[in-house]
């Protein structure tokens, strides 16, 4: 190995490969914990895979029991997160424009912009206990879906925000300045210029928090707390929902009902995985012209 | 300690597209060879083949052969991290290490190739400073961030770290085009000192300077959009600036060109 | 439309047209009057959302806090429900503590490796696949992590505690009799993979600004590659890691469920990380709340309060970093 430029120390090379060995390692060790999971919840989760899962609830079945299904769990976690989308994206998509199109660097908008960095790192179970002491312990509200979205609320909207800010800041001035000067009032070209311009990357943004929402477990089990019986009125009573479903189930020691915990976790993830690869679809397949 | 770089049917690509093609040219050690052409022409792409910094790029790569005296840079035993430091390399814009002291940016080769010793390295540093006419405005604050330094005197600070390491050949890529006139003419006096020392190859956008530093000059032109840049003629200076082979060549350095 | 000049007549009446479109901007004032204040509004809402968490928590707290018959900081004991009760926060402080503590130390040379693996020794063309993958790591919800530490990973951890026991115990917090599988030490593993990714994409957003020039000044030094990350990349992104790493470990304190699944609750703080027991806030509260009273519900309340506190100076710590870095650069 040695030519007339000399050669790298043995000392250096070693070094350099043993580093280059780390990074292949690093990532392969986050790699195997990810097809694990994958694995062993498909492998756990098919067997349950069955019409009855679908289309049953667990009232009157027993841990212990075959059968028995998540109906009412996907019923709820679908009710629950329709309704979290409903109020959090116009405040999140609200406050981002406040951010980009009216705040500029003033006090106040530099104030939001921090404590929306602060929410994202609220846990969620904090979110949770918020909800249980102000809508159910001030307000006297009973335990509903509604309050659950409302916990999930708190969760969603930073993430919404965030990824809506960053679109409207794609959105070209000039494209803005076009508009004003049409003489079109500045409220208009925001609702007809800027946001259709930026829809499909804060479309990936809602769709990608959603997501994520969708898999909180803790902050639901303090509002929506627990049913096995099928309740489609997300505004009165305990309802059902996947991630509290499988806690349920998973806490039970009877191997049938382990066995519905892994389903509700694949179809739970499934939906999530649906939801994150439908968000990249959108986001490469409707990619605004000119970037 | 300076060599003769002869090249011969060099090809350089970016993924699928040609971007020179067969070059072929000898440079003379100890002397100044300037590269000129219009932009696009693959004058900074046919530099870095000269180091072997093109393949750091992505897909890119090089074919045909660079001697430095009888040695090929592309020969199959070449490491080429050992090439790099063998022939050094001046950026267009100034780059010192931003985290680094101006001492440390002088040194930072010279650590990676195992110089130890406080007083050693103090001696190199200094030595490299001063040939960098760099020594009587820093030596109170080699302690304080390169970047801190105006424009001219980071460029120079760039020189200093890269002949620190005494390499047979020093390219520079345009070095004086983010400068003002003043760190310019202080960065050709120094090209006008380096040349005793080493082989030196400058890009330059600017025929004047080309004129004024170098001994001999390439133009590089080509064709059209898409095409590959080619050598069209290498001469000594004064050669090429009065009496040029090629009309495109006279064209190019009358102003007369598309 | 000041260019139309009028002088073909298909032209005047596109003018015309174009003004009766333009019509509404008569409630121009009114309407943007109205959007500023909604969107004004909206920002606002999301000020009073983090003001009314910390009111409300304290407010339902302190009921609890004033029949507490134990130092509320100091106390090992969680017995809220008791007749008097008696709770403090001791154990729950330590649990989340060195669970997170230990999950970033864990975590964060894994996410920067994985980092810089994408960013300069993955093939180019493979960048934004493999940036993929590791994001799907934060898609997998805490549930599924639980459940999946539960059958796959505590299992495993048996072997890996022990060892870890015989070689470091005389290291006192890898010490103790009795290594077990659900520990405190498997919580962090369990918090270490799923901060890993957060980390990550934000150590690699911080490299990806690293400017070529440097890299290229480093390797034209004759720097070979991993020189060229230790004298190039590292300086520029220290900080951009150290706030991520941060951001992690205020993830890894709040996150609940998983840790509950994984956690069997022993009493007291042992500072033995291998043997069973421990517990965090978060995994308290959710698997207190159900048999909890109402003062055991305060009590509840009142260590999220805690935790909300801890996250919150985490948090804007971490940002702080991360934003002191930007004027930097």
């Amino acid at each position: 190995m040695t030519s007339a430029f000399g050669s790298v120390s043995p000392a250096r090379r070693i070094k350099d490969r043993a580093a280059a060995v780390f990074m292949w390692g690093a990532f392969a060790l986050a790699v195997i914990p990810l097809v694990s999971v994958l694995w062993t919840v498909v492998a756990h989760g098919v067997g349950r895979l069955d019409g009855d899962f679908f289309g049953h609830s667990m009232n009157g079945v027993a841990g212990r029991d075959p059968g028995g299904g998540a109906y009412h769990a996907i019923i709820g976690t679908l009710e629950q997160v329709l309704i979290t989308s409903a109020i959090a994206v116009p405040i999140a998509v609200l406050t981002a424009v406040y951010l980009v199109e009216y705040g500029g660097r003033g006090r106040l908008a530099r104030t939001i912009s921090f404590f929306v960095d602060v929410m994202t790192g609220i846990p969620s179970i904090v979110a949770g206990l918020f909800i249980l002491a102000l809508w159910l312990l001030t307000f006297g509200f009973e335990y509903s879906g509604f309050a659950g979205s409302l916990a999930l609320t708190i969760l969603m909207i930073p993430t919404v925000v965030r990824a809506t800010e960053e679109m409207l800041k794609l959105v070209p001035h000039e494209l803005r300045e076009a508009s004003f000067a049409l003489g079109v009032p500045r409220w208009r070209t925001i609702c007809f210029v800027v946001l259709p311009t930026a829809f499909t990357g804060i479309l990936t943004g809602v769709m990608l928090a959603v997501a994520r929402v969708m898999g909180e477990t803790a902050p639901l089990l303090l509002t929506i707390f627990f049913t096995k019986a099928i309740n489609n009125d997300p505004f009165s009573g305990p309802q059902g929902s996947l991630p509290t479903f499988i806690w349920d189930q998973a806490s039970d020691p009877n191997q049938n009902a382990i066995n519905r915990a892994w389903t509700g976790a694949l179809v739970l993830i499934g939906i999530i995985m649906l939801l994150n690869l439908a968000a990249r679809f959108v986001a490469r397949r409707f990619r605004p012209a000119g970037r | 300690m300076a060599k003769r770089i002869e090249v011969s049917g060099l090809h350089a690509y970016y993924g699928g597209t040609l971007a020179i093609e067969d070059i072929s040219m000898t440079i003379e050690p100890r002397s100044v060879t300037a590269f000129i052409g219009p932009s696009g022409c693959g004058k900074s792409t046919f530099l870095r083949t000269l180091n072997r910094m093109h393949e750091v790029i992505p897909g890119a790569r090089v074919e045909g052969k660079v001697l430095l005296d009888d040695d090929d840079l592309y020969g199959p035993s070449v490491d080429p991290v050992a090439v790099r430091r063998t022939v050094g390399m001046v950026f267009q814009r100034p780059n010192p290490f931003p985290t680094m002291s101006i001492y440390d940016n002088v040194a930072a080769g010279l650590k990676l190739n195992g110089v130890r010793g406080k007083s050693r390295l103090d001696d190199i540093v200094e030595e490299a400073l001063r040939d960098a006419n760099l020594w009587n405005e820093v030596n109170d604050r080699l302690d304080k961030p390169g970047a801190g330094l105006s424009g001219g005197q980071q460029q120079r600070l760039c020189i200093a770290r890269a002949i620190a390491v005494q390499p047979q050949v020093l390219l520079m890529d345009e070095p004086c085009s983010a400068l003002d006139p003043i760190s310019t003419l202080a960065i050709e006096d120094l090209i006008a000192k380096l040349k005793n020392q080493f082989t030196i190859v400058i890009v330059t956008h600017n025929m004047q300077q080309a004129a004024r530093v170098s001994d001999r000059t390439a133009f590089f032109n080509i064709a059209g959009t898409g095409k590959p840049g080619k050598l069209i003629e290498i001469d000594d200076t004064s050669k090429i600036f009065t009496k040029p082979e090629v009309q495109a060549t006279e064209d190019y350095i009358t102003g007369r060109f598309g | 439309m000041t260019s139309e000049t009028g002088v073909e007549t298909h032209a005047e009446a596109r003018t015309a047209a174009r003004r009766r479109a333009m019509r509404p901007t008569s409630t121009g004032r009114v309407g943007d009057r109205i959007f500023a204040s909604a969107a004004r509004g909206s920002g606002i809402l999301v000020l009073a959302i983090i003001v009314a968490i910390g009111v409300f928590l304290i407010v339902k707290a302190i009921p609890a806090l004033q029949k507490n018959q134990a130092n509320f900081l100091t106390s090992e004991v969680w017995d809220p429900n008791a007749v008097p009760p008696k709770f403090g926060i001791a154990q729950l402080a330590f649990g989340t503590v060195m669970s997170s503590l230990l999950a970033m130390l864990i975590a964060t040379p894994v996410a920067v490796g994985i980092a810089l693996f994408i960013g300069f020794y993955a093939p180019k063309r493979l960048s934004g696949v493999l940036g993929y993958v590791v994001d799907l790591l934060a898609a997998v919800p805490s549930i599924v992590y639980g459940l999946w530490g539960v059958a796959v990973l505590v299992p495993h951890m048996d072997g890996i505690s022990r060892f870890l026991n015989t070689v470091l115990g005389w290291i006192p917090l890898f010490g103790g009799d009795s290594p077990g599988k659900s520990s405190i030490f498997t919580a962090s593993v369990v918090l270490a993979i799923m901060i890993l990714p957060i980390i990550s994409s934000l150590s690699r957003e911080v490299f990806l600004q690293v400017p070529r020039s440097h890299l290229e000044a480093s390797l034209a030094l004759g720097a070979t590659r991993w020189e060229m990350v230790r004298m190039s990349v590292l300086p520029y992104g220290r900080s951009g890691v150290v706030g991520a790493s941060m951001l992690g470990l205020g993830r890894a304190m709040g996150e609940t469920i998983a840790v509950a699944m994984v956690l069997t609750l022993v009493p007291g703080i042992n500072i033995h990380i291998l043997e069973n027991g421990g517990a965090t806030f978060a995994s308290n509260i959710v698997n207190g709340f159900n048999e909890a009273s109402e003062t055991g519900r305060g009590a509840l309340i009142a260590s999220g309060l805690v935790l909300f506190v801890i996250t919150l100076v985490v948090n804007m710590a971490a940002r702080a970093i991360v934003a002191r870095r930007k004027e930097f650069a």
